[in-house]
């Protein structure tokens, strides 16, 4: 493999590590689509900057993409408050404004000078590693690897620093005010964060797969477990999965590593929603069958048991009759008692169902409880 | 071009006739539907959706080579569909709730779509150029047969607004009174979704599937604030969405170098915010006048009931003071002086020298306001 190839992998993996980080407070505190608005947004932010320092690779315009995010989510929330439109509808009318300006001044005044419409949506990952930080004629790597592991540590060490008054703002926000933290610090705090990491990773990533990372992995760890830190670390795991999985496929595809890296997020989260072991949708039809198959079984005991003095009744005690009798689908019945006598519940003598003792017990037990 | 040359180049001008006509329809048709994803909380599943329909285009073309606007427009009502589907699911089944929901199916299918898109450029393959004007839309590209497509649909979308109006209005406001009523409310609320499904894909190749949500939310929030009544809102959306995007449209096709879509969002957010300062009474200028308002009724109120509370009391003379009258309601200088001229003017009492006396009006006012 290419150098440059394991740099993009390096970078695509810190990239989708940060994402993961702050992602998971997002879908914690219900505020996933914040991250949509803040990616689209800081596009304005970058462009009005790009004009006044005229350079691609200035922090200043990370600094100024920041200030738009968190300029963002004020706009949608004081635009809440007016009370004239709800929280959704007022998401979607502040960030598709911000974002057209950003897409109507590049494409009118700095087209073709390295900032395009393209590279916002789909990110240039595939370009990082041919601009380097070079310190005193030594070459460090590339820039965006540096950003993105600068921006990760950030993440970070926020966590670690604030994870009690984290833990508590996201799930007990009443609490937490009323212990003297406040919940609008720590909220503009992670907004900050999330602003600052949507930059670091808009030009390594574009405006969509941002999203896709901040919020696909944590997502996904959400339906594996119930404790923080491990959704956290699950979230990061998936996170760079996804991001080295999907720059595989964009190999082989010859197609966008951003939208490859972004599908793969979505693979992630989907093979989680299916086969999560406690909540997946699998565990949870298979859980829900096998209640259904063990409730008609019982019936079916306490029926056999109510009828076994009257012997002419006893006689009809036949798989067909039992299913009639119990308004059963085809079949089910056959399953029932399959499991039934393999539980050694009931025996067959001459194709007709009788109770064993320990079945009997059982039939006892159902009735009483 | 001066503005004569533009309105005879409507009439006359094949292309710019269609670009004009396509965005008026798609303007017409987003905003109205877009009535009741705002009222029903569900802007932005419109955003899902609209970015969901990239993968619909995109594997429409792969799968039939064609660029019919009818089989492009059936993948995307496909993929919306599905998108839709998995966000109800994901929702309904799990505990990720739909703003995580919404995200992921927006991000992952979009994503999706980008691959397959980057995938068909690389094709060898002739036909594939013009899909990626989905991405922002261009309305300049808008063809004759583009245009049939969209009115059928569109107007099969409307059409069927109005034929279940009445249960699209109860599933908006009450869906719980409309099931009560034994209205199938889970399938009217399939058919209002498959309708906004329709009313994006009518859209998206104009304004392009990143801001096409922009075009369901930003007309009806408008509309909301000029109206209590459904009807008018839709109408007033259509208005605003048809009359926006016609703009929008135009200006984009004789600037060079405009998009459509972001030029449409940018003249449709200023009509919102047009509308939330200057609304009637909804408002924020509305509402600050009444508040003012409000504010100096209820001064004025006050100095006269504690008038009325001082008359004949021995010390009448010192409490219908105007400075102690002030003082007492630790009102400043100013604010006192504006509510005795306020209340002068409005006959509730009259001023000789510094001593205030209620007139009748404000005496019968001053107990009025005690009673209350």
């Amino acid at each position: 493999m290419l150098q440059a190839q394991i740099e993009i992998i390096l970078i695509a993996s810190v990239v989708a590590a940060s994402c993961a980080l702050v992602g998971s407070f997002l879908v914690l505190r219900r505020m996933a689509l914040l991250s949509d608005a803040i990616s689209h947004a800081i596009l304005f932010g970058i462009v009005l900057m790009f004009f006044v320092v005229e350079s691609t690779t200035s922090p200043l315009l990370v600094i100024a993409a920041t200030l738009t995010g968190v300029l963002t989510v004020l706009l949608v929330e004081a635009l809440t408050r007016t009370q004239l439109v709800k929280e959704d509808a007022a998401i979607g009318l502040v960030f598709p404004l911000l974002f057209s300006l950003g897409v109507i001044l590049i494409t009118r005044y700095a087209a073709n000078v390295h900032l395009d419409v393209d590279a916002v949506l789909l990110g240039e990952i595939a370009f990082a590693p041919f601009s380097r930080f070079v310190v005193f004629g030594l070459d460090l790597g590339p820039q965006a690897l540096w950003l993105a592991l600068g921006v990760g540590a950030l993440n970070l060490i926020f966590i670690l620093l604030f994870w009690k008054e984290l833990k508590l703002a996201t799930f007990d926000a009443g609490l937490a005010a009323a212990l003297g933290f406040s919940p609008a610090l720590i909220h503009y705090a992670l907004m900050t964060l999330v602003s600052v990491t949507a930059v670091s990773s808009f030009e390594a990533a574009g405006t969509v797969l941002v999203v896709a990372l901040m919020i696909a992995p944590p997502a996904a760890a959400y339906l594996l477990t119930d404790r923080l830190p491990v959704m956290l670390g699950l979230s990061v795991g998936i996170g760079v999965l996804s991001a080295v999985t999907g720059f595989a496929l964009a190999r082989v595809l010859d197609a966008s590593i951003a939208g490859s890296m972004a599908t793969m997020t979505g693979v992630a989260f989907l093979l989680a929603l299916l086969f999560a072991p406690q909540r997946g949708l699998v565990r949870k039809w298979t859980r829900g069958r096998s209640q259904r198959r063990q409730f008609a079984g019982e019936m079916l005991l306490v029926h056999l048991s109510q009828h076994e003095a009257d012997p002419a009744l006893a006689a009809e005690a036949t798989i067909e009759h039992m299913a009639r009798h119990m308004r059963w689908p085809e079949g089910f019945g056959q399953d029932v008692v399959k499991h039934l006598a393999r539980e050694g519940f009931v025996s067959r003598v001459n194709g007709s169902l009788a109770l064993t003792p320990l079945g009997r017990e059982v039939a006892q037990s159902v009735m009483l409880r | 071009m001066d503005v004569v040359s533009i309105f005879r180049d409507l009439f006359t001008d094949y292309t710019l006739r269609t670009v004009a006509l396509g965005s008026a329809l798609l303007g017409l048709v987003s905003g109205a539907l877009g009535v009741f994803a705002v009222l029903r909380r569900q802007s932005l599943l419109g955003d899902a959706i609209s970015h969901a329909a990239l993968p619909g285009v995109a594997l429409a073309f792969l799968l039939t080579g064609s660029k019919q606007p009818l089989v492009l427009a059936l993948g995307a009502i496909v993929a919306g569909w599905l998108a839709t589907v998995l966000v109800l699911q994901v929702t309904g089944n799990t505990r990720i709730k739909p703003d995580a929901a919404l995200g992921i199916v927006l991000a992952v299918f979009f994503g999706f779509g980008l691959l397959l898109l980057t995938f068909i450029q690389r094709l060898p393959d002739a036909a594939k150029a013009g899909l990626d004007k989905f991405l922002f839309g261009q309305a300049a590209t808008l063809l004759g047969r583009d245009l049939v497509t969209m009115a059928a649909l569109g107007g099969f979308a409307l059409a069927l607004v109005l034929l279940f109006w009445k249960e699209f209005k109860l599933l908006t406001f009450d869906p719980d009174f409309g099931a009560s009523l034994g209205y199938p409310t889970r399938w009217l609320e399939i058919l209002l979704i498959t309708l906004m499904v329709i009313a994006i894909v009518v859209g998206i190749q104009t304004v392009g599937v990143v801001l096409m949500s922009a075009m369901l939310v930003a007309p009806a929030a408008a509309a909301r604030q000029w109206t209590e009544k459904l009807n008018v809102m839709v109408l007033l959306a259509g208005l605003f969405g048809a009359s926006v995007g016609l703009a929008g449209a135009l200006v984009s096709s004789i600037v060079p170098r405009l998009p459509t879509g972001p030029t449409v969002v940018v003249f449709m957010s200023v009509v919102v915010l047009f509308s939330l300062l200057f609304a009637p009474r909804r408002g924020l200028l509305a509402r600050a006048r009444q508040r003012r308002r409000q504010k100096w009724q209820f001064a004025q109120e006050a100095l006269a009931v504690h008038l009325l509370q001082h008359e004949g009391q021995p010390n009448e003379a010192v409490e219908s003071d105007v400075s102690h009258a002030g003082r007492h309601m630790q009102w400043t200088a100013a604010f006192a002086s504006g509510v005795v001229s306020r209340a002068e003017d409005n006959d509730l009492l009259s001023r000789r020298h510094d001593q205030l006396a209620l007139t009748d009006k404000g005496r019968a006012l001053a107990r009025e306001a005690m009673e209350r």
